[in-house]
């Protein structure tokens, strides 16, 4: 068995137990009138102007879609700074180290192209 | 570690583990009763004193409201989604916070029950232990942004879509400044696993000098003395990852009412406070872990505190139960004491514009992380290597 057993265990329990808030929560409360009015999702006090399709900003797509590129490339960092200190010690620091900087200038040039094109500006 | 080899190890794990997350829920309405009554003290107002003592029992008022609040689902939601939103907010915090460990593992030694005999065990003092620590604790944690993202997409209220737009963007933003922060700490100790980490910062500060070790006798063997830059820049991504002032634009409550749990009420909004407080605990259980030196009293080691215990007559097995809750109590001051600056800085600053945020995440904040392991890379290699 691997420790994710224990995770699942843990999962599914602290899962029960939202269920259970959920339904408490459902069996407790007062049964009161539901109009339509009260049913509109919050608006301070207009007439609610409910939009199916609301438009959404592209920008938050180019954000999500940047993001997985350089979350990519630091997840690459994760095992080499792991491996770095057994490196070390057999003698080859230096290759390992020129390793990952020739990566870092990669991920500094994607860095500095975003910010130049400007696709980090938010108005 | 699994579930264990027999009945009694089973039994003890997961009762630690329901334990561990029972401690973590009932820590939010105290941390709600602190914050209300820290706010007050830092604004020069009473706060909640009415009920009980201090008003330490408004919290159990709040709890019992908040049971008996009329269910409300609005018009044209996604019934199934909405429902699931708060419960998925339940989750991440509460697995990343079982993989911490909480104090030093405790050894029971063999002993004889009900006619046949049990053990050795050891106990980690958390509720499982993985040994990708990290990689675990990062992965788990980013699920957060789907209970925020179920939430207001089936809320049908365009201030719960705009809150989770720019909650799940700026999360995802300073995740990328949260991970390269913790790289320079990885090139320090070469570990995923919290309990090495913490094995790691025992003792007074020591480092390697070109083949030789330097001991720093006055100071303790912790990493913020390491990776100040890295500490900072994890902790204020940590910030953000949280929702917290200044970062709290997703629930700016003067453009977006409250943000993706606007159409909440009752205990499904409670559900979020347990998601955000819990992500809150475990931001500051991580802070403590890699940065100052776990469970650990400063200079002295498990051991140490251990043997101390014997000396006074304990048993084997009460030396080692006593000496995990004594640190779990050090963990818990290190974390509570986190906690508070976590307190203290919503109510001290003010909150970022949206692109002055961005900013400080992409421009600012993943340089500098980028910077520091740069610079950690380099005198780790430096001072290790041996200059012959």
């Amino acid at each position: 068995m691997s420790p994710l057993v224990s995770v699942l265990v843990l999962g599914l329990f602290v899962a029960l137990f939202g269920i259970a808030l959920v339904i408490v929560s459902s069996l407790l409360g007062p049964r009161l009138i539901q109009s339509a009015m009260k049913k509109r999702p919050y608006e301070c006090g207009l007439e609610g102007e409910i939009k199916d399709d609301t438009k959404i900003p592209i920008k938050y797509y180019l954000t999500a879609i940047l993001f997985i590129l350089f979350d990519i490339e630091i997840i690459f960092m994760y095992p080499w700074a792991v491996a770095y200190g057994d490196y070390i010690s057999a003698g080859n620091g230096l290759y390992i180290f020129g390793a990952m900087a020739f990566f870092l200038v990669v991920f500094i040039f994607g860095l500095v192209w975003e910010i130049k094109t400007k696709a980090l500006e938010w108005e | 570690m699994s579930l264990g080899q027999d009945a009694f190890e089973v039994s003890v794990n997961i009762l630690k583990m329901v334990l561990i997350f029972l401690m973590m829920v009932q820590a939010v309405p105290v941390l709600v009763w602190v914050e209300r009554r820290g706010s007050a003290f830092i604004q020069n107002r009473l706060g909640p004193n009415r009920v009980g003592p201090l008003g330490l029992t408004q919290l159990l008022a709040d709890a019992v409201k908040f049971l008996f609040k009329e269910e409300f689902v609005p018009d044209k939601t996604n019934p199934w989604v909405f429902y699931l939103a708060p419960i998925m907010a339940l989750i991440p915090g509460a697995l990343a916070f079982g993989s911490i460990p909480l104090s030093a593992p405790i050894r029971i030694e063999e002993f004889q029950w009900l006619g046949s005999s049990w053990g050795p065990y050891n106990f980690a003092f958390q509720s499982f232990e993985i040994g990708i620590g990290i990689v675990f604790v990062l992965g788990i944690s980013s699920l957060g942004a789907y209970s925020l993202l179920m939430a207001g997409w089936s809320s049908n209220s365009k201030y719960s879509l705009l809150g989770a737009l720019r909650a799940s963007a700026q999360m995802i933003s300073y995740e990328l400044a949260l991970g390269l922060s913790l790289v320079g700490m990885l090139l320090i100790y070469n570990t995923f696993n919290f309990s090495e980490m913490i094995l790691a910062q025992q003792g007074p500060l020591s480092f390697a000098f070109g083949g030789k070790t330097v001991v720093v006798p006055y100071l303790p063997n912790w990493g913020i003395f390491f990776q100040p830059l890295g500490a900072v820049i994890f902790f204020a991504a940590m910030f953000a990852e949280t929702n917290r002032l200044p970062f709290d634009l997703p629930e700016a409550e003067a453009e977006l009412v409250a943000g993706y749990h606007t159409e909440y009420g009752g205990l499904k909004m409670l559900m979020f406070y347990i998601g955000e407080y819990g992500h809150m605990m475990v931001a500051c259980a991580l802070m403590v872990t890699f940065y100052f030196g776990g469970y650990n009293l400063p200079f002295v080691e498990p051991r140490v505190v251990q043997e101390l215990f014997v000396g006074w007559g304990f048993s084997s097995n009460g030396s080692s139960l006593s000496t995990a809750f004594l640190l779990h109590v050090v963990f818990l001051i290190k974390v509570l004491f986190l906690l508070w600056i976590f307190i203290w800085v919503r109510w001290s600053l003010p909150r970022f514009r949206y692109d002055q945020l961005m900013d400080l995440g992409w421009k600012t904040m993943l340089p500098w992380a980028l910077g520091n392991t740069v610079l950690t890379a380099v005198a780790v290699l430096l001072l290790r290597s041996s200059w012959t």
